[in-house]
């Protein structure tokens, strides 16, 4: 994305793998998040930036959260929005990508945001020369999810530095604990991705079948063992676990998954005050956490999908809104910071 | 007959000589042939070996006409050298019985571009669970000796046991496609550090190698030959050295492919890298070039596997697995093989022409470049460098994987039998 550096020379200009984005690009995205969330403060939640653009949300996969999310974002900058989902479409009448691609380019839009259970399909779309508008991965396979780990990130950093104190800085130094299906997980993916271009401590806690081959490679610490790590995590994040996975031996049962690897208020106890519980969503409540943990005030949950839209928007008006301001109203002063700090007042410095 | 006089030939790499062809064989080889009544053709500088074999070819027809049929598929062969193709069993019907090789077989002997030699199917319809039979594909017009379920494992014991038993009354082999299917069920590409990023299934090495420990086992058990298609890991090299050390009637082959590319390729997530068995990794590469180099693989065969556009042309996981070969495996094993100093021409004929006829046991191929055997031949010109056109390929098909890849070597010149099916690279 935002011709960094590092990031993959074909995807320059789109929003494919977290992998791509430089500590700066992050940086940069997670700021202008900030500055979108102040616009969700305002009597009218919305930006001219992107006035006479479109958006298509090409949704192969179902996920209403996601492209409500994308949605919202969109119409907060005053893009035209068209949502295109994969049933009763062309689509499940046999069309190819391609020239379901072609089809929604060709009513002109200048952003795709494709959501697809093909591994690789929003990069395939990037870079095949199949259409020209910018391609926003809203979740591939199991391969990447990167507007979800720049809302986790967004999220880490507002309760852990603050929300005006963290403007211009990454995470260094965070222990980040995920916990689950990291096989299956592209949330896992990009946010080890992400989490590691940001500074951040990783460690990844499953059983060792939903670990992927040589996992011991990632820029991350593994461990198998949940009760041993809590203790030095400033957020653990769960993932969701499918209950089917059982039926292919990842694990045994429902309930000696939950005993070893789900979060219960007993283990919550262990981890230090200031620590967040986080999950990208949708819970399974009983699985993975117990209904008292999701709704404790350490969870980030429900804060994770408000803060979606705000990444969203930063990620749009970035690709998409050339060097126009985002915001016009000047930097908030001291005491605007003072203020807005206080909602996060008792979380928001590590101690 | 007519006479062509091949001029100043280095006959598998060696010195200089020229090749007289009379009619269908070869008439004299030595220096300074008379060249009165022949058509000369210059071959200064180039390399000629026995014309190519190749044991694994998918021709497509009958049934998949829109990605190859048998005279595109020979015409294809011709460009790359070969004067025989072993054509794969996998069609639409299915070649589990006399009446389908047969068809095919005589789809081949119409085209005339080169040789095809159907394989049977193991078991009907490749679902692994009635043998097919096997003896009136032998016994047909057709002369099957070698079957195969390419594209799927014949992963039953005791229907490989069967097979492998049963084939022995006709001196056939049972090539098998070694996929363990249960640890490769949703499997997209190689199994390891770059699938685990990439986010798609994973076909791990352990797949084929616990199918290949078995087969070797069961061939000594029961005395039979069993050859291993498209081998593809280090681990599997390791198994069937061991096998052959036991003096094992085991023979493998290994795809031009497997020999140059790696599964690093796959971050493109660009379907023509897509490939049953995958691309592995460098590690595997290197082992297989060695393997190939000491003998431990016996033979080279393209796995062509010819796919529509629009096949490739979609996301990742819904592309098509395969790649075609004909018209640029020699080329890949010169860059692989030859220029590494790993294999000499002789070597490239013996792993190309001479092996590959004798595990088909196809007479009249595969034979020394002298007087009085078949001129079945093939003409390189090893200093011609140039990056890959699939718009000149004959193939029906463009899935390749080298498209705008420099690679050593050209065919100039097939001949079938002492007729020109390629004559200065235009097919005759």
């Amino acid at each position: 994305m935002l011709s960094s550096p590092g990031g993959h020379p074909q995807t320059t200009g789109h929003l494919i793998s977290a992998a791509d984005l430089s500590r700066d690009d992050a940086v940069l995205i997670l700021d202008t998040a900030e500055e979108m969330a102040r616009v969700a403060d305002r009597p009218i939640k919305k930006l001219p930036t992107l006035r006479g653009r479109t958006v298509v949300n090409l949704f192969f996969e179902d996920s209403t959260r996601t492209r409500i999310s994308f949605e919202a974002a969109e119409k907060r900058l005053s893009a035209d929005v068209i949502n295109f989902t994969a049933k009763g479409s062309s689509v499940s009448k046999g069309e190819s990508l391609k020239d379901t691609a072609q089809t929604l380019e060709a009513m002109g839009v200048d952003a795709v945001v494709i959501r697809h259970s093909a591994s690789g399909a929003p990069f395939r779309l990037a870079t095949s020369g199949w259409i020209d508008a910018a391609v926003i991965n809203a979740g591939d396979g199991t391969h990447q999810h990167p507007t979800q780990a720049l809302l986790d990130a967004f999220t880490m950093r507002r309760r852990l530095l603050g929300r005006d104190a963290g403007l211009g800085r990454d995470l260094a130094g965070r222990r980040i604990t995920l916990v689950g299906d990291v096989l299956h997980s592209r949330v896992a993916r990009s946010n080890v991705d992400l989490l590691h271009t940001l500074g951040a401590d990783v460690t990844l806690v499953a059983p060792p079948t939903l670990l992927p081959v040589g996992v011991e490679t990632w820029p991350c610490e593994v461990s198998y063992d949940l009760d041993r790590v809590l203790s030095k995590s400033d957020a653990v994040m769960m993932l969701r676990v499918q209950r089917e996975r059982m039926n292919a031996a990842f694990f045994p049962t429902e309930r000696e998954y939950s005993r070893r690897y789900g979060l219960d208020g007993d283990r919550m106890a262990k981890m230090p005050g200031h620590a967040l519980v986080m999950h990208p969503g949708p819970m399974v409540r009983g699985m993975e956490i117990t209904a008292d943990v999701a709704d404790s005030e350490r969870c980030t949950a429900v804060e994770q999908v408000a803060n979606g839209v705000s990444i969203r928007m930063a990620v749009l008006y970035l690709l998409l809104g050339g060097n126009e301001p985002a915001v016009t109203h000047t930097r908030p002063t001291a005491a605007e910071t003072g203020r807005a700090g206080t909602a996060y007042a008792e979380d928001s410095e590590e101690k | 007959m007519s006479k062509i006089l091949i001029r100043g030939a280095k006959v598998l790499g060696g010195e200089a000589q020229d090749v007289l062809i009379d009619g269908e064989t070869i008439a004299a080889v030595g220096t300074g042939l008379d060249a009165s009544g022949a058509q000369v053709v210059e071959a200064d500088g180039k390399v000629l070996l026995p014309g190519l074999v190749d044991l694994h070819t998918h021709l497509r027809e009958p049934g998949r006409e829109d990605s190859e049929t048998v005279l595109t598929g020979t015409k294809a062969a011709a460009r790359g050298g070969w004067t025989a193709v072993h054509a794969m069993a996998n069609t639409f019907p299915v070649a589990d019985t006399a009446g389908v090789v047969e068809q095919v077989w005589r789809l081949g002997k119409e085209s005339g571009y080169c040789d095809v030699q159907p394989i049977g199917a193991v078991t009907v319809g490749l679902e692994g669970k009635q043998l097919a039979e096997l003896g009136a594909m032998h016994d047909s017009a057709a002369g099957v000796r070698v079957f195969s379920d390419d594209g799927k494992c014949v992963d039953d014991a005791v229907i490989m046991r069967r097979a492998l038993e049963y084939v022995k009354a006709f001196d056939g082999v049972v090539a098998q496609h070694a996929q363990e299917p249960r640890l490769t069920e949703g499997a997209q590409m190689n199994e390891g550090l770059v699938s685990a990023e990439l986010g798609l299934g994973g076909w791990p090495a352990v797949a084929e190698e616990s199918i290949i420990a078995r087969d070797v086992l069961l061939a000594a058990h029961v005395d039979s030959r069993v050859h291993i298609c498209h081998l593809s890991t280090a681990g599997s090299v390791e198994i069937v050295r061991w096998a052959k050390s036991k003096g094992w009637n085991v023979t493998a082959e290994v795809t031009p492919h497997h020999l140059l590319l790696t599964d690093e390729l796959v971050r493109s997530y660009n379907p023509v890298y897509k490939v049953n068995p995958p691309l592995r990794t460098e590690a595997d590469v290197l082992a297989l070039r060695e393997a190939l180099a000491d003998g431990t693989i016996d033979i080279v065969a393209t796995d062509h596997a010819p796919h529509p556009r629009e096949d490739k042309d979609c996301e990742w996981a819904a592309a098509a697995m395969g790649m075609v070969g004909l018209e640029t495996a020699l080329s890949v094993v010169q860059a692989t093989m030859v220029e590494t100093g790993l294999l000499d021409w002789a070597g490239v004929a013996d792993r190309m022409s001479l092996a590959p006829a004798r595990i088909g046991r196809l007479a009249g191929h595969g034979r020394p470049v002298s007087a009085g055997e078949p001129a079945n031949l093939t003409l390189v010109d090893p200093a011609y460098r140039g990056a890959v056109d699939p718009a000149g390929f004959a193939s029906r098909s463009r899935n390749t994987p080298y498209e705008g890849r420099e690679l050593p070597g050209r065919v100039t010149h097939t001949f079938l039998r002492g007729r020109a099916t390629l004559m200065d690279g235009n097919l005759a």
